[in-house]
């Protein structure tokens, strides 16, 4: 039976979000009791509601308010309101994701203390490590079901797959296969349907055999009676009383009318850019920089992982489009050796788009017989995506900007440029990249440019020094102790990995950790 | 959406393809224009314009296949995808644009953009006005009136929705045989 709290109800935990983090940390919590309202801007919408259509689906699910950008990244200028590929809806943007599931290596916690410091980066080691981890690492492979841990077998490779393993193994490399996936492999290891091979990962699984917040740890936390989802609902600022503790938040309801809802505990969990824009935009006499920002640190370190494509061509149909999006992974780049002129490495993983995408990201602005020659040859393409760990910088950041959205709040302008540790990773990675597709005798190989982003990381880091960051290691805010930061603006640093896993093994930390201080009485 | 430019277009207007062309004149190499349309040169399609000037339609077309060459697809298709152009609320800008594009190719020694016989030297007139918003708007149009059209993509070999036929388990995710 689904709750219904009262908006003066001072006992609620109010979670903004409910993707990865907030979804999570919301079913964590109903589940031992604690009575939670989710806020969401979004609708809901489940595996029926699903488009197996590229720019329907995009126009159903992204989130498409307005955002500004800035800053010398291509994207600022290809797709200038568009920064970010993520969704806006219930499950946020489990809908979409690829459902790579990597835990961090263990240096990766460490990244100060592994790679020195290097100039131009704001690097810091996470206030936790991978013992730590672990056990929660645990927890969240079992709630996604991921391939290949537990008794779960890895998912078939498809056609796009093989072509990159082929070429991966000619090239010398050995950890090549199809992954760590939250995608159900098989009808006896879990209760979702196994993977139809339908393609079409990223506009939402119709089959619900990817994991996604949506249609699993939402219902499941509604059930329990402790969790309600107000969905199409907005926040606009979280409040906060003369002692400087969070007393709840404004939000725009679905009819656009302006409630407050009370709270004991607010947990920030809109993804990297709308977590710290919140924070600023809920600025007061009291702190006049925005909440949990004495630091000066909300909005800053904006990291997106380096990544970038790279596309072959062959003689012969490939069809890369069949069976599962993300079909594989090369992770022997995945190490730190800074011999390849870089610090952290990076994963290949393959990608595929259908004709609709491939022609709007394969090299946004061109066009002539180079582009479409390309495109010509959809049929013989095989696509990977690269992702690597991209340094933090203090100057890439969210800011207000002098836009506003539908409800007049400033929305959030995205500045972001490279580091020269990103480019030569990126570079060495469409060179390796290349390389592979070359082994199975591509005719012509490319490498294309990173689109919108998709991982969003790092503007409410986390750090031991409350100078350093905005949160301590339980995602609490160093300056108040009620408000949690509960998503990927809480990386400290970006990892080479995929970050879904990690978001979902500290929220179903901070669930944990968040019931026994309230037990406690300290929260 | 493609079909509607095909024979419908031609017999709302009660015109057999005969009489169609009977009334049109040629521009270009590749389109025929009349008073109110413009068509294919050998009628196969045919499509109104209503607040543009026909010639005006048939060198968008021609500008959106110089910005897209795809020589396995028809000129319907990007006729399609420029059709919206034809507008009330269009026409004036779309027109300004027209004549800037006319204007560069006068500059560069031609009669206008569709009397030039080779793609090479459009697109020396098109690299001229890449910069302005009227190219970028109809480029970035392109990109999903054109590519967007269910119907081209099986030119592509791409097969869109997949759901409804039980997806790929069974139909191939994995038969490629030349590796």
């Amino acid at each position: 039976m689904v709750a219904k709290f009262d908006l003066t109800d001072d006992s609620v935990v109010v979670i903004i979000g409910t993707g990865a983090g907030g979804g999570v940390l919301a079913n964590e919590l109903a589940q031992k009791g604690v009575k939670v309202v989710a806020l969401e801007a979004g609708g809901r919408y489940l595996p029926e509601d699903y488009l197996n259509d590229e720019w329907d689906s995009f126009s159903q699910l992204a989130w498409l308010d307005t955002r500004t950008t800035s800053g010398t990244w291509r994207v600022a200028k290809d797709f200038a309101g568009l920064p970010a590929w993520i969704v806006k809806a219930v499950g946020g943007t489990t809908t979409h994701w690829a459902g790579a599931s990597i835990r961090f290596q263990e240096h990766e916690w460490k990244a100060l203390t592994t790679y020195g410091k290097v100039e131009g980066a704001s690097l810091l080691d996470w206030p936790i490590d991978a013992a730590e981890m672990a056990p929660w690492y645990d927890k969240a492979e079992e709630k996604l079901g991921v391939t290949r841990t537990g008794n779960r077998p890895g998912l078939p490779g498809n056609n796009n797959y093989k072509v990159f393993e082929k070429g991966a193994l000619a090239l010398g490399y050995k950890e090549v296969s199809t992954g760590r996936m939250a995608i159900q492999s098989s009808n006896e290891t879990g209760s979702r349907i196994a993977c139809q091979q339908t393609g079409f990962c990223f506009q939402g699984c119709k089959w619900g055999a990817k994991w996604s917040a949506a249609y699993t740890d939402i219902p499941e936390g509604e059930a329990t009676g402790n969790l309600e989802v107000r969905e199409r609902s907005h926040v606009a600022r979280i409040l906060h009383n003369d002692a400087g503790k969070v007393t709840g938040v404004e939000y725009f309801d679905k009819d656009g009318n302006l409630q407050f809802q009370a709270a004991r505990i607010v947990c920030v969990a809109g993804n990297t850019f709308e977590s710290p824009r919140l924070l600023l935009n809920s600025a007061s006499s009291m702190f006049p920089n925005g909440l949990a920002n004495s630091s000066d640190q909300v909005g800053r370190n904006y990291m997106r992982h380096t990544t970038g494509s790279v596309y072959g061509i062959f003689d012969k149909p490939v069809r890369m489009w069949r069976g599962t999006t993300m079909a594989g992974i090369v992770q022997d780049e995945a190490r730190h050796d800074p011999s390849r002129g870089f610090v952290g490495g990076y994963e290949l993983e393959t990608l595929a788009l259908g004709l609709p995408f491939m022609a709007a990201f394969l090299n946004p602005g061109a066009w002539g017989r180079g582009f479409t020659t390309a495109l010509d040859h959809y049929e013989n393409m095989a696509g990977m995506w690269i992702v690597g760990e991209d340094m933090p910088q203090s100057t890439n950041r969210v800011t207000l900007s002098d836009a506003t959205d539908q409800y007049g709040l400033k929305v959030a302008n995205v500045h972001f440029d490279d580091h020269p540790n990103d480019i030569a990773m990126r570079n060495h990675a469409y060179k390796q990249g290349m390389a592979i597709y070359d082994a199975v005798g591509a005719t012509r190989s490319f490498p294309t440019p990173p689109y919108p982003s998709t991982h969003n990381l790092g503007t409410n880091r986390m750090s031991e020094r409350p100078e350093d960051g905005v949160c301590n290691k339980w995602g609490q805010t160093h300056d108040i102790a009620n408000l949690f930061i509960s998503d990927g603006s809480q990386f400290t640093t970006g990892a080479a990995e995929n970050p879904t896993l990690t978001i979902v093994a500290l929220a179903i930390r901070q669930a944990d950790h968040i019931a026994r201080e309230m037990s406690a009485g300290n929260i | 959406m493609t079909q509607q430019l095909k024979e419908p277009a031609l017999k709302s207007r009660g015109m057999t393809r005969r009489q169609l062309l009977s009334r049109s004149v040629a521009v270009g190499a590749s389109f025929v224009v009349g008073a109110g349309f413009v068509a294919s040169g050998n009628a196969a399609w045919a499509m109104e314009t209503t607040a543009i000037k026909p010639e005006s339609m048939a060198t968008l077309i021609q500008m959106a296949r110089d910005i897209y060459p795809h020589d396995q697809v028809g000129d319907e298709f990007y006729a399609t995808a420029v059709k919206g152009y034809d507008s009330a609320e269009n026409a004036e800008q779309v027109e300004a644009g027209i004549t800037e594009l006319n204007a560069a190719a006068a500059a560069a020694g031609h009669a206008d953009y569709l009397s030039i016989g080779w793609e090479e030297d459009r697109v020396a007139v098109l690299k001229a006005i890449e910069g302005t918003p009227f190219f970028q708007t109809v480029r970035a149009g392109l990109v999903t009136g054109l590519y967007n059209q269910k119907a081209l993509w099986p030119i592509f070999g791409y097969e869109g929705e997949s759901f409804s036929l039980g997806g790929y388990i069974e139909r191939g995710f994995d038969d490629i045989n030349w590796l």
